[in-house]
């Protein structure tokens, strides 16, 4: 029984006018 | 350190230093919750004596355990917290370097909107229009400050920056005529209320704009409450059609309808409805910003209606999902595989450093919500940054120079948050903007639920 399911470069973007939602732009 | 939450019909858990996320059952949510502090045989004797009547036996418990120890020795759960020591660095490494702009091309506006953090587009100064001379410079500058950074970007902003259209072109075709030359790659970016976009807005925006920004608060009724031209008159009934056909134009893709959510509808969630009815897609719906004690300003008791709208608006898109009509909300595009570094999660968004707004006449400041505050002003688009001090403020902010921030377990998704908004509630760039920092905790327990329940769709097809 499976009790868990598991789910610097700086060139990455700096709508809103939070970093979670930026992706990695570099590896 | 770990974060638990139950949300969505799932048992989620969060190990905040690794960034494992893990979805898990009840026996392992509570098993979970007292490992750490609970001895073995007392823990899964009390967590025995909880489900017994569910069928549950010690056999269950204790491979549950092994399981919960695996991950720990894995480092995928209680990952110890090593990244203060490293906080500084991306900052200090790329000290002096500039990557983005926003180019304030119109301190001035058409319409007259009451919530404006800007004043109205003024920024508590006269109206001005930029000169391409300025802009000119601006980009230059950019260029010459960018170091080894190739991703230059830089946002057409106001104001109305359409009041200023043609200098925004011709600053375009500069940028376009040096990048080869210069080894940089533009992106440019357009932030407009929509009552001057036409079809040579839409060509052009569609050829050289990267990301539109479109101001739309939803419904008619609450869009024209605030957003009202100089002579009181509402905006939705023009711009709404001339919206609809710039996003047909750009097959639907890289644009934002951003809307502002005050006071006066809390209850956003229909904003959003009403959006997705005229056909829009990419959608972001902010909290307002405003000075405290404004009309608008939404209230403790607007609190638990906003989150709960958080929790609705994601149960919505689940469901649009299954009806095969997906929908984009911005804050909820968290990719939990190409997610930004641990350095740029710590250091933040980048403003006084990396990124800087430039005033029409040239000055420097932060980012966009600092201009008009004087003493925040950086220096200028010709002698460069001037005011070490305040630039040092901003080098300094990252996830540990807050205390409150350093055992949160949305550090390293927030940075540290909005540095404009905690100085504007706590009037220090390295405050915390508490109200902000519970609306951001809610978004992100939405946002990884959704992509829990995405990554269960994809297994299930």
């Amino acid at each position: 029984m499976e009790h868990i399911k598991t789910v610097g470069c700086g060139e990455c973007q700096t709508a809103c006018k939070g970093i979670a939602n930026q992706k990695c732009e570099n590896k | 350190m770990i974060h638990q939450y139950k949300l969505g019909g799932y048992n989620v858990v969060l190990d905040v230093c690794s960034g494992a996320v893990h979805a898990v059952d009840d026996v392992a949510y509570d098993l979970i919750s007292i490992y750490q502090t609970t001895e073995k045989d007392e823990a899964v004797r009390s967590v025995c004596l909880k489900y017994k009547d569910k069928g549950v036996t010690e056999k269950d418990v204790l491979s549950c355990y092994d399981e919960i120890t695996y991950l720990k020795d894995d480092g995928q759960l209680f990952t110890e917290d090593k990244f203060e020591p490293i906080a500084g660095k991306l900052k200090q490494k790329t000290s002096g370097v500039i990557k983005a702009l926003c180019l304030h091309v119109a301190h001035t506006c058409n319409l007259n909107c009451s919530y404006c953090f800007a004043s109205q587009g003024k920024y508590h100064g006269d109206r001005a229009v930029m000169s391409f001379e300025t802009g000119k410079r601006a980009l230059d500058f950019l260029v010459e400050n960018s170091g080894t950074r190739r991703n230059l970007e830089v946002d057409f902003f106001g104001g109305e920056p359409l009041l200023n259209f043609d200098v925004v072109k011709k600053l375009v075709a500069y940028a376009r005529s040096i990048e080869k030359q210069k080894n940089k790659n533009f992106r440019f970016t357009l932030t407009t209320n929509g009552m001057l976009i036409d079809d040579d807005v839409i060509d052009f925006a569609n050829k050289e704009m990267s990301n539109v920004v479109l101001s739309l608060d939803g419904r008619k009724e609450i869009h024209d409450r605030f957003r009202v031209d100089y002579a009181g008159r509402g905006s939705w009934e023009q711009i709404v059609p001339k919206f609809q056909k710039l996003v047909k134009a750009r097959g639907g893709k890289n644009y934002y309808m951003r809307g502002t959510f005050t006071h006066a509808n809390p209850d956003f969630l229909n904003d959003i409805k009403v959006m997705l009815d005229l056909g829009f897609t990419e959608l972001s719906m902010e909290p307002v910003v405003c000075a405290h004690g404004d009309p608008s300003e939404l209230t403790e008791e607007d609190m638990p209606i906003v989150k709960e709208q958080y929790e609705k608006l994601a149960e919505l898109m689940l469901e649009k999902d299954r009806e095969g009509k997906p929908f984009t909300f911005y804050h909820y595009m968290i990719d939990l595989s190409g997610g930004p570094c641990v350095y740029k999660r710590i250091s933040g968004c980048g403003s006084g450093t990396e990124y800087m707004a430039v005033t029409p006449w040239g000055d420097l400041y932060p980012c966009h919500q600092f201009v008009g505050e004087e003493k925040f002003k950086l220096g200028n688009i010709y002698d460069g940054v001037s005011n070490t001090e305040i630039q040092s403020e901003f080098e300094s902010c990252n996830v540990y120079a807050r205390e409150e921030c350093k055992n949160c377990w949305a550090k390293l998704y927030c940075s540290g948050g909005c540095a404009a908004n905690a100085y504007h509630s706590t009037g220090s760039v390295k405050g915390v903007y508490k109200y902000g920092c519970e609306l951001f905790k809610k978004r992100m327990e939405c946002a990884i639920m959704v992509a829990i329940a995405r990554n269960f769709a994809e297994e299930n097809e």
